[in-house]
C-alpha cells in the first residue's frame, strides 16, 4: 500500500509542521480539496486546527493580521481563486507596508486551466509580487512541503511580511509523499544582516558627543523583541523617546523617558524637538511622510543614525549619517555597550512647557470636556481609564485611530493593531477578530467610526457565529470625520460627500445578536463602558459623537512638521 | 542610448536636499537573481515604482549555473540608483544587485541592419559606410543584406545614422548593452561563497 496522500492533506501537514493552530478563511471551488482535507483536520482526534469562517475574504486577511500583531506568531488566511484571491490583497498589502507576517493561501485553476482564463483564474502572483515579501505559485504536490516552509520562514524571519501562496487545484488532488520540509536558509536572502561594529562605534561616538539626543522609536523594536534592549540604551544615555504610531506598545506608555507619539497627529513637543535634536537615533521605523512631513525640512539640523533590520530603509527617505543595519536585538545592546552614563535632563525638562501647552490647549478639553456632545478623545479615555491598560486596542482607521492612538495606554507589549502605512478603512473589525483569537485571555477593544465600521460590517457574523468578545466602540459622527475635518481645514469648508445617513445600529446589533447600548449622554458613558467590559462576548457600545469634532495637534500635509497646529486655525500658541 | 535628446524633467529628490548626488547620468545596473518564475516583473516593477524609465535590458543566464544576470541601464541621480539597488536586492529571490558607471565596466552592444540589396548595388557609398563603422555583411541575397554591428551605443547609432541618411535601412535591431565589471572582486562569487558558509553552519 503507498503511503502517499493527496496535496490538501499535505498542506494540512506542512501547516501542522510549520505550528499553525488558527486559520480564517472562506471556501470556493478552487480550494475544495483543501477544504475537504479541513473537514478532518478541524474535528475530533485528528483536530490540529481551529477554522474561521469570516465572510469576506479581506476580513480572512484583516483577522490574519490582528491574529500576528498580537501573538507574534504567523497569521494564516486560506481563500478560493479568482475574487477570493484579490479580495485578500488590501489585507497583503497593508501587512505589507506594516511588516505584519501573514500568509495567505489562495486556490488557484488546475495548471492545465492557466492562462486559458478559466472560470475564476486570476494571476494572482502577478499581482501579488509588489504588495507582498514573496509570492509563489505550487504547481504540484511535491513543491508543498518546501513552498510552505519557505513561506513560514520568509513571513515571520527578518523584516516580517506577508507571503502569498497560489496553490493550483491540481497539486491540492496529486499524490505525494510527504516529508516535511524546514526551511531555514535561502542562499538570495538574509534577513539578519551582520553587524557592522565600525558603524556600532560611529554611532556610539555621535551618541556621547550629542547634547540633545532624540530617539523614534518603531514597531521594529516589537518585531525584534527588543523592548528591553530599548530601554537600558535610553536610560543609559538618557535619551528621551518618541514612538510612532505602531511603535506605541514598544516602550511603555509610563516610562519616564517616553515623551509621547510622532507624527502628524502626535504629540506637539517631540514633533517641535523633532527639528531642535541634534543626533536623531531611528530605531526600527522608516521616516513614513505622516511621521516626518515635508521631507525637505525634515530635521535638517541633525544628524541621523538608523538602525533598521531591512538596509533598503537606509537613505530611502532621509539622509542618514550612520547607518547601523541589523536585528536591533543585537545592535541596540551594542551600542549601548559602547556609550558613556550621561544626564540630559535639561533638554527633557525642555519638552515640559510645550507638553503643558498641549495638554492644556489640546488634551484636557479633547479627555474632559464638560458641555457638548461626546467627543471621541473622552470615549477613548473612559475605556482606557476603565480597562487600566490591560487591553488590546484595535483601530480603525480615521479620526477613531488618531483618539484612540493618542489617549490610549500602552503599559504591555503587542497591545495595538491598526493599519499605520496603508491607512485601511475596515480592517478594525476584522483585524479585532483575529486579536481575539491571537489573545484569548485578554480584553479587545476596537474603535471605529460609522465609515470604517460599515466597511467590514459582514464581518458581524464571524463575531457572531464565534462570540468572538470583541468590544466594538462605534463612535458615529455621521461623517467620514478625518475627510471632513481636512474639507473643513484645507479645503474652504465644502463637504463633498462626506455626511452620511447611517443606518439604525441598534437593529443591526439585534440582528446578530449582539448586546448593544448607546451613549449620548456623558454622565453615562463611564457606566456604558463598564457594562460593555463586564459583558460576557462581543459587545456594541454607539457614542453619540460632535460632528465637528476635530483631531488635535495637525501638521497640515506637506507642511514642516514645525508648523503643527493646536487649533484648527493656524495660530501656535 | 547615450545619445538620447529627449527633454527630462528632474526626478525629485528622495531627500528633498539638494546635497550632491542630484545630477542625472546613464547608470548600469547589473542584477542577479535565481533562476525562478516572474523576477523579471519584479525588478521592472522597481524602475516603474520610482518613475524611472529603462533605457536597456537585457536577460540571460550567468556563468554562474542557476543564477540569471539583468543587464539594464537608465538616467537618474547616484541617490536614485542606490535606492534602485536597494530595492531590487530587497526582492526575495534576488542575489545581487549594483550600480556601475560607463567607466567601471567593460561594455558591448551588438545591432543588426536589414538593407535593401539593389541599393547596395546601385550606391557604393553603402559599402564604404559598412566598411569605415568596422561592420560585418553577414548575408547578402538578392532582396537585401543583412549587416552586424558590435560596439558601444554610439559606434552603432553612427552606423545606422549614416546608413539611414541614404535611405535604405529596412530594418534595425539593438540587443540592448551587456557588461563586465573592470574592478579585479568578483562580488557574487563573494558572496555565494560566504552565503555557501552560512548555510554549511546552520
Amino acid at each position: 500500500m503507498s503511503d502517499k496522500i493527496k496535496g490538501s492533506e499535505a498542506l494540512m501537514l506542512a501547516l501542522q509542521a510549520e505550528g499553525v493552530k488558527t486559520i480564517f478563511g472562506y471556501p470556493g471551488g478552487s480550494i475544495m480539496p483543501v477544504y475537504d482535507a479541513l473537514y478532518d483536520y478541524t474535528r475530533g482526534e485528528n483536530k490540529a486546527f481551529d477554522h474561521i469562517l469570516v465572510r469576506h475574504e479581506q476580513g480572512a486577511t484583516h483577522a490574519a493580521e490582528g491574529f500576528a500583531r498580537v501573538s507574534g506568531e504567523v497569521g494564516v488566511a486560506i481563500v478560493t481563486s479568482g475574487p477570493g484571491a484579490t479580495n485578500t490583497l488590501t489585507g497583503v498589502a497593508d501587512a505589507m507596508i506594516d511588516s505584519t507576517p501573514i500568509v495567505v493561501i489562495a486556490g488557484q485553476v488546475p495548471i492545465s486551466a492557466l492562462g486559458t482564463d478559466a472560470f475564476q483564474e486570476v494571476d494572482l502572483v502577478g499581482v501579488a509580487q509588489p504588495i507582498s515579501k514573496w509570492s509563489y505559485q505550487i504547481r504540484h504536490a511535491e513543491d508543498i512541503a518546501w513552498a510552505v516552509s519557505r513561506a513560514f520562514y520568509i513571513a515571520r524571519s527578518g523584516r516580517p511580511g506577508p507571503v502569498v501562496l497560489d496553490f493550483a487545484k491540481n497539486a491540492q488532488t496529486e499524490m505525494v509523499e510527504f516529508k516535511a520540509e524546514k526551511v531555514d536558509f535561502v542562499r538570495s536572502y538574509v534577513p539578519y544582516p551582520e553587524l557592522k561594529m565600525n558603524h556600532v562605534q560611529e554611532a556610539a561616538d555621535l551618541i556621547n558627543s550629542a547634547k540633545k539626543p532624540l530617539a523614534l522609536v518603531g514597531q521594529g523594536v516589537e518585531l525584534g523583541n527588543a523592548q528591553n534592549e530599548l530601554i537600558a540604551f535610553l536610560e543609559k544615555a538618557d535619551i528621551p523617546a518618541g514612538r510612532t504610531m505602531l511603535g506605541l506598545c514598544a516602550l511603555p506608555s509610563d516610562h519616564p523617558l517616553n515623551v509621547g507619539m510622532l507624527g502628524m497627529h502626535g504629540n506637539y513637543a517631540v514633533n517641535l524637538k523633532e527639528q531642535e535634536c541634534d543626533v536623531l537615533i531611528a530605531i526600527g521605523m522608516r521616516f513614513s511622510d505622516r511621521v516626518t512631513g515635508c521631507l525637505k525640512t525634515y530635521a535638517k539640523q541633525a544628524k541621523v543614525i538608523h538602525l533598521d533590520i531591512d538596509k533598503s530603509e537606509m537613505n530611502k527617505n532621509v539622509r542618514v549619517t550612520v547607518p547601523v543595519v541589523g536585528d536591533c536585538k543585537e545592535s541596540l545592546p551594542a551600542i549601548t555597550a559602547l556609550i558613556h552614563k550621561a544626564d540630559h535632563s535639561e533638554w527633557r525638562a525642555s519638552f515640559k512647557p510645550l507638553d503643558e501647552k498641549e495638554r492644556v490647549k489640546v488634551i484636557e478639553p479633547a479627555i474632559h470636556p464638560t458641555e457638548g456632545p461626546l467627543l471621541m478623545g473622552e470615549v477613548v479615555n473612559a475605556v482606557a481609564e476603565a480597562t487600566k491598560g490591560d487591553a488590546v486596542l484595535v483601530t480603525d482607521v480615521g479620526q477613531n485611530q488618531l483618539f484612540a492612538t493618542r489617549y490610549f495606554r500602552y503599559p504591555k507589549r503587542r497591545s495595538l493593531c491598526t493599519s499605520g502605512g496603508l491607512g485601511t478603512m475596515g480592517y478594525g473589525m476584522p483585524a479585532a477578530i483575529g486579536a481575539t483569537f491571537g489573545a484569548p485571555d485578554r480584553t479587545v477593544c476596537c474603535f471605529m467610526g460609522d465609515g470604517g465600521f460599515q466597511m467590514c460590517i459582514e464581518e458581524l457574523g464571524t463575531i457572531m457565529e464565534q462570540q468572538a468578545p470583541v468590544k466594538m466602540i462605534l463612535m458615529n459622527n455621521n461623517y467620514l470625520g478625518n475627510v471632513r475635518q481636512w474639507q473643513d481645514m484645507f479645503w474652504n469648508r465644502r463637504k463633498s460627500f462626506t455626511r452620511m445617513m447611517n443606518p439604525c445600529y441598534e437593529l443591526i446589533a439585534q440582528g446578530y445578536g449582539i448586546p448593544y447600548e448607546a451613549v449620548t449622554d456623558r454622565k453615562n458613558l463611564a457606566a456604558a463602558v463598564d457594562k460593555m467590559l463586564a459583558t460576557r462576548g462581543p459587545y456594541i457600545l454607539e457614542c453619540a459623537i460632535r460632528e465637528d469634532d476635530d483631531v488635535l495637534p495637525m501638521t497640515p500635509p506637506g507642511k514642516s512638521i514645525e508648523e503643527m497646529q493646536l487649533s484648527r486655525n493656524s495660530e501656535i500658541s | 542610448m547615450s545619445n538620447n535628446t529627449t527633454s527630462r524633467q528632474p526626478l525629485p529628490s528622495l531627500t528633498g536636499g539638494n546635497e550632491g548626488g542630484s545630477a542625472e547620468s546613464l547608470y548600469t545596473i547589473l542584477v542577479f537573481s535565481e533562476n525562478l518564475a516572474g523576477i523579471l516583473n519584479q525588478v521592472t516593477a522597481v524602475f516603474t515604482r520610482r518613475q524611472v524609465n529603462i533605457e536597456s535590458l537585457n536577460v540571460c543566464a550567468s556563468s554562474t549555473p542557476g543564477v540569471h544576470k539583468y543587464t539594464i541601464t537608465c538616467y537618474c541621480t547616484e541617490e536614485m540608483a542606490k535606492v534602485l539597488k536597494a530595492q531590487i536586492e530587497k526582492r526575495i529571490d534576488v542575489l545581487q544587485a549594483r550600480y556601475y558607471t560607463d567607466d567601471e565596466i567593460f561594455l558591448q552592444e551588438t545591432s543588426l541592419l536589414k538593407i535593401s540589396a539593389p541599393a547596395v548595388m546601385e550606391n557604393p557609398e553603402v559599402c564604404r559606410i559598412v566598411r569605415r563603422h568596422g561592420a560585418r555583411i553577414v548575408e547578402v541575397n538578392p532582396t537585401y543584406a543583412a549587416v552586424e554591428k558590435t560596439g558601444t551605443t554610439e559606434d552603432i547609432l553612427s552606423l545606422y545614422e549614416a546608413l539611414n541618411s541614404l535611405g535604405v535601412v529596412r530594418q534595425f535591431a539593438r540587443s540592448g548593452r551587456i557588461c563586465i565589471t573592470r574592478g579585479t572582486r568578483e562580488e557574487l562569487d563573494e558572496y555565494l561563497v560566504e552565503r555557501e558558509k552560512e548555510k554549511r553552519t546552520k
